[in-house]
């Protein structure tokens, strides 16, 4: 059975009541916003690129504290990293939230290396295991793709 | 006569047998969906099982009673709003969404010319206002909202300058995310006064309290099955014979003509008219025996019921969480059905519905498709517990133990 344990990780709770990168970025910095009509989750990503390297991130909009805790712990992470690895954690973390339950329960080798590149991130790994929050967590990533999306047309 | 046992009536429902993450399950969503009783189930297994055809045209056995059993619903949920014209004054139709898209295509462009005014309120579902949106983008219709006052009642304050113009009011009976009883009858005359009908949404109210639309003098009145102990899939939009003989078709197809040749067609009269297709029989065989058993319960006393928990449950509340929780919607039970929509300080309704759930407890969190009356409240999302008449006492204090645990996580 999956336990609400799995799901409220203290670091997720920790992310939810203090948001980082907490704000928003005056232009030239990129914004795009993401929305879940579902659930009225709402989201704007402001991005600053300089040389192919994320050098600011901020965030606002409201959510619950699955999409509140990702995107925070989303901003932290691809902070000063180059786009094509920021590229490659959304890959990382999106696969994650697209794995079954048991792969990541067995101690499945790719998956536990996978965890272990995500660091702080890998607290959302319970997620998968309560399908209607996937979406919650995965609202800030997709909204992050879609800003670099934009940016390198 | 009618008797009236909650406890009896939990009995009466399959689905209160269930056990969800340990638990017995506690189901507070009945503003979404009702629990469906055994009478209901049996009702469609014995269509399914001994009468099933389609209906209207066949010659056989079946054939007749499978019509004989479609029309008796009808002729069922005519007796419960008590039509002064009967079953002929019943359309089904799929949802009470389906019965406005009905009522706003059919009657609204019949009757609306650009610039007349469709009047709702804030605090519709988005069934009874994306409709008109549509037809003012069609046929260049008004539409307009009657305010909501911070105490979540409508505010008829400026209904004069409001009503100027307008050929339909189309209100809530009761409020699916605040649970506020609209003043049906007061509103129809209002409407009436002004040369304008009343269509009703009944979604809420017809599941919850008696209704008599030869009392409340309303023009429309519209519902689904399944808020009421009936099954998915049916809906009625109620009017006056008298209205509904003038309007026109909306769906076309089989079922709806009086004759069809190469040159055109002409519309069936009656009911018919506007059920395109081969309708759901089973169904609304499931809602008739829905009704027989509200009539059954009597729904004075269901309404009655629900007030206690309602009144019980918002003192508790307010008790008990000391300002930490609170409900958008009325603060006592008058005219106030048992809906509570609750805004958890520091915990998002997801959140609190994801809680709720270890716990077995059934209630719903999101905009519940009115997005204006949130936004009214500065709020994106509630989570809405709702009571039906297999509630007790006891689903309250299992909610509140779960809330107090899910205040407790995030805090």
């Amino acid at each position: 059975m999956s336990s609400l344990d799995d799901l409220y990780r203290e670091i997720i709770l920790d992310h939810y009541r203090s948001p980082r990168n907490r704000g928003e970025l005056a232009p030239p910095a990129h914004r795009v916003e993401g929305f879940n009509p579902l659930c009225g989750d709402e989201i704007v990503v402001y991005v600053r690129l300089e040389d192919g390297v994320v050098k600011d991130i901020k965030l606002t909009g409201h959510g619950c504290s699955i999409s509140q805790a990702s995107s925070s712990l989303m901003s932290a992470a691809v902070k000063g990293k180059s786009t094509d690895e920021v590229r490659a954690t959304i890959a990382t973390f999106k696969d994650m939230m697209t794995a079954s339950e048991d792969s990541s329960s067995e101690g499945d080798i790719t998956a536990d290396a996978q965890l272990r590149r995500l660091g702080e991130l890998a607290a959302l790994a319970g997620v998968v295991k309560f399908p209607v929050r996937i979406k919650c967590a995965t609202l800030a990533w997709n909204t992050l793709s879609q800003a670099l999306d934009e940016m390198s047309i | 006569m009618t008797s009236f046992d909650a406890r009896r009536v939990r009995g009466d429902i399959p689905l209160m047998q269930r056990v969800i993450n340990d638990h017995p399950i506690t189901y507070l969503d009945s503003g979404s969906s009702s629990l469906t009783p055994r009478s209901v189930i049996e009702a469609m297994d014995r269509y399914f099982e001994r009468h099933h055809a389609n209906v209207h045209r066949g010659v056989y056995q079946t054939a007749n009673e499978a019509t004989e059993l479609y029309e008796g619903a009808r002729a069922a949920i005519a007796r419960f709003l008590h039509a002064p014209g009967g079953a002929d004054e019943v359309v089904f139709t799929k949802n009470s969404t389906e019965s406005f898209n009905l009522l706003a295509r059919s009657w609204g462009v019949a009757n609306l010319a650009p610039g007349d005014v469709v009047l709702v309120s804030e605090m519709e579902h988005h069934a009874n206002i994306v409709p008109w949106f549509q037809l003012r983008e069609s046929h260049g219709i008004e539409v307009r909202f009657i305010p909501v006052t911070d105490d979540f009642r409508l505010d008829v304050s400026n209904i004069e300058e409001l009503m100027r113009g307008v050929k339909l009011l189309s209100i809530t009976g009761m409020s699916n995310v605040l649970g506020t009883i609209n003043p049906v009858a007061d509103l129809a005359r209002l409407a009436h006064e002004h040369g304008a009908l009343i269509a009703v949404d009944g979604a809420q109210s017809v599941a919850h309290l008696p209704t008599d639309v030869q009392d409340l003098d309303v023009d429309f009145l519209i519902f689904s099955g399944h808020k009421m102990l009936g099954p998915t899939g049916i809906g009625v939009l109620w009017s006056r014979a008298d209205i509904l003989a003038d309007m026109p078709p909306f769906l076309g197809g089989g079922g709806m003509i009086k004759d069809v040749s190469v040159d055109g067609f002409s519309a069936a009269s009656g009911p018919a008219r506007f059920e395109a297709g081969t309708p759901p029989i089973a169904q609304a065989v499931g809602l008739g025996a829905a009704v027989q058993y509200l009539e059954g319960l009597g729904m004075a006393n269901v309404a009655t019921h629900e007030k206690e928990l309602t009144g019980d449950a918002l003192t508790r509340l307010a008790l008990e969480f000391d300002g930490r929780v609170r409900v958008i919607g009325p603060a006592d039970t008058t005219d106030r059905g048992g809906v509570l929509s609750l805004d958890v300080e520091g915990v998002h309704p997801h959140d609190v519905a994801q809680v709720l759930d270890q716990f077995g407890v059934c209630v719903r969190p999101g905009h519940h498709c009115a997005k204006p009356l949130m936004k009214r409240f500065g709020l994106s999302a509630t989570a809405r517990a709702s009571f039906g008449p297999y509630s007790l006492v006891r689903d309250t204090d299992v909610l509140l133990e779960a809330l107090t645990h899910a205040v407790g996580m995030f805090a």
